[in-house]
């Protein structure tokens, strides 16, 4: 296993000088990605936080082949890539020798909402390619909207808290089980407070054959409410409430979950440190706080069981 | 010379100069130019990768990636399809990236259609692409050849798309003089692309976010690249015609020369326009027909020179646009007229909307009304529809 020192002794790809929030998971989540291939890596990326705060012109923290399409196709633009690196590769007229990696960036209103026929279809066609979806569970970009990666209860902007309405009405969309659903070779669910885990399953995913799916919680200070030096370390209270569960599925089949906490934590651990929760913790909003804890409970006792079975049975 | 339709052409066109890849999303009738070059390439007769993906919005992305990546990409499309494509023409176009794309031009719903009109492509004439239309099915294979040279060209770079009339319900075979796979590659001589993001060695970042600062310029830059190509489609016509003996300009011009009062379109109707106006010249009629071919970029100087001498002229629009004076080939052409300071009357009509017939007795009737409106008899300026039910 690689060590933080040697990690940190490799090359930074995405430099310095962005327009990132202070606190934000990005660039945390993007170092440990981009160091776990030794290939060249070309990036698709969607439009979001990532892309207009790294590629302000003319300047750009990006020291690699980076392409920016529009919000809805950054699945699909990576086929196009791929499919003619193949095509390349067969004409013998590739300028270089060295294997090329793809890897597709892209929120979670790209991948969950606008962007999922994109993402399908690339996934179903089988391209050799990684999908980063960073999960904010928000439209953060455009001013933290409701997205249908937006928890049951969260507060937005489109959905927000009044004296009626206690934030968003609708279970999250759980888009790591709808990409299993594809039987595509890897899968992962992964946050930056591990980063041993983070940068395996990059890895994996990298060196794997085919398409591979990676789903890594993000956390945003802004549109969170938490303070910016918290971030990091909050995301491992979504991983011991089992609110954010690591866990990875090889071959559409063997399921393995890769952090099981010692003490399970209650979902009010995960849903106080936040501002666009905490109203749920009034009294007449105790219902949503009972079906949260209910949902995460049955998705915890179906990983396990499942680790035990295998995915298909 | 073979006896194939429109579709069919385009599919031998792109089989010759196979493409590097060809991205495909079923649209009605655009799907049977995909479905022929899918069977070329089961069969061996091509080698182009082809990709079936999972709508029109990704067709187009896809078409982005392989040309960002120094690649030929073609795709085909029609009507709801390339309204779906929208906003990535766009972003095709702003990225210089020379697309080619075969629209068969069929009228967007409601109410849904499958019959041809223009409002499909009238739609994304503003995305920055150079739009060619084909009168026939020589055309269309006889476009799409040069299609490739004028989009990759280094000062154009610029994506195009070639539109022919949807022949749904119809069975139009033509005969089609196909030249040889040689003389083909001879004629696209391509160049390898010196720009790819898949080159490694000098990375980039396509795809910007821009402030005010700068996206002026970009945007003039941009333009700079369809502007050059009013001279390059000029040339790469003249140099096929020089090649095959079929020559091709902005606009083909029909017993112009001498005529008085004229009718300019686009696409099929053309046939049955000049069939109008040789039954009508046996009469000692002055008419003559202009059947605009490149509409993108607007060739306006060269329809100044050509129709400045006409006493009124007719523009058949075959697409409604709601609330506007006229349809789109009508008003610019109003617009490039305007400078001039002796001009034709112009008149604006509306025409076979949905796959609507137009017949020899609604081109004869169009002249008369010109005529008549010309003569001061009953001069009217406002919109008419050709063949509508009262």
């Amino acid at each position: 296993m690689i060590t933080l020192k040697e990690l940190t002794n490799k090359e930074d790809l995405f430099v310095s000088g962005h327009g990132l929030c202070p606190g934000c998971g990005i660039p945390i989540i993007l170092k440990l990605v981009l160091r776990a291939t030794e290939y060249p890596i070309v990036i698709s990326n969607a439009t979001g936080c990532l892309q207009i705060a790294s590629t302000k012109f003319p300047a750009t923290s990006w020291k690699l082949n980076w392409i920016h399409s529009s919000l809805g196709n950054a699945a699909s633009t990576i086929s196009g890539i791929e499919t003619m690196y193949r095509v390349l590769k067969k004409k013998g007229k590739l300028q270089t020798d060295t294997e090329i990696k793809f890897l597709a960036i892209v929120g979670d209103g790209g991948t969950n909402d606008i962007g999922l026929s994109s993402l399908s279809g690339a996934i179903e066609r089988g391209h050799d390619f990684v999908y980063l979806c960073y999960d904010n569970q928000s439209y953060a970009n455009s001013g933290g909207q409701r997205s249908s990666a937006s928890p049951i209860g969260t507060s937005t902007s489109t959905t927000p808290t009044g004296k009626v309405l206690p934030g968003k009405l609708q279970y999250r969309k759980d888009i790591t089980k709808i990409i299993v659903a594809h039987k595509l070779p890897y899968v992962a669910q992964t946050a930056p407070w591990n980063w041993e885990d983070l940068y395996t399953k990059a890895k994996k995913a990298f060196d794997i054959e085919g398409p591979a799916y990676l789903n890594v919680l993000n956390p945003c200070p802004k549109k969170w409410g938490i303070p910016s030096n918290k971030s990091i370390e909050l995301t491992r209270i979504a991983a011991d409430t089992c609110v954010w569960p690591l866990y990875e599925i090889e071959a559409g089949k063997n399921i393995n979950v890769n952090y099981k906490p010692e003490n399970k934590l209650p979902v009010t651990e995960w849903l106080k440190s936040q501002n666009r929760f905490k109203h749920l913790l009034n009294i007449e909003n105790r219902w949503i706080v009972d079906e949260i804890q209910d949902e995460v409970d049955q998705n915890w006792k179906w990983l396990l069981k499942q680790e035990k079975r295998g995915i298909n049975n | 010379m073979e006896v194939i339709d429109g579709n069919s052409a385009i599919a031998e066109a792109i089989k010759q100069i196979g493409p590097d890849v060809v991205i495909s999303y079923p649209q009605i009738p655009s799907i049977s130019i995909l479905e022929s070059i899918a069977s070329f390439i089961a069969n061996g007769e091509m080698d182009s990768e082809f990709l079936n993906v999972d709508s029109d919005y990704s067709a187009m992305s896809a078409c982005i990636g392989v040309a960002a990546s120094g690649g030929r990409a073609f795709t085909a499309t029609a009507s709801q399809g390339l309204a779906l494509m929208h906003e990535t023409l766009f972003i095709a176009s702003s990225l210089r990236l020379p697309i080619v794309m075969g629209i068969t031009n069929r009228a967007l719903a409601a109410p849904i259609n499958f019959n041809a009109d223009h409002s499909d492509s009238m739609a994304q004439r503003d995305s920055g692409w150079i739009q060619i239309f084909s009168e026939n099915s020589q055309e269309a294979y006889d476009n799409i050849i040069q299609a490739f040279k004028i989009a990759e060209n280094k000062e154009v770079r610029t994506p195009v798309m070639v539109g022919i009339d949807s022949t749904f319900n119809f069975n139009v075979h033509e005969n089609v003089y196909v030249q040889t796979n040689d003389e083909i590659l001879e004629f696209e001589n391509k160049p390898d692309s010196n720009y790819s993001i898949l080159d490694i060695e000098n990375p980039k970042t396509v795809g910007s976010f821009c402030t005010p600062d700068y996206f002026f310029e970009h945007k003039i830059n941009q333009n700079k690249g369809i502007e050059s190509s009013r001279k390059i489609i000029k040339d790469v016509g003249r140099e096929f015609g020089d090649r095959f003996n079929r020559y091709y300009g902005y606009f083909e011009t029909y017993k112009l020369e001498d005529a008085e009062f004229a009718v300019i379109l686009m696409s099929s109707a053309a046939g049955i326009a000049k069939k109008a106006i040789d039954a009508m010249r046996k009469k000692g009629e002055k008419v003559g027909l202009l059947k605009l071919r490149v509409f993108r970029p607007f060739p306006y100087k060269e329809l100044r020179e050509s129709l400045s001498n006409l006493k009124s002229i007719a523009v058949l629009d075959r697409v409604l646009t709601p609330g506007t004076y006229g349809g789109p080939l009508f008003i610019e052409t109003m617009a490039a007229l305007y400078g001039l300071e002796k001009r034709p009357l112009v008149y604006p009509y509306i025409y076979g909307l949905g796959g609507r017939d137009i017949m020899l007795k609604h081109i004869e009737d169009t002249f008369d009304d010109i005529k008549k409106s010309f003569n001061n008899e009953k001069s009217n300026f406002e919109i008419k529809y050709i063949n509508l039910r009262e």
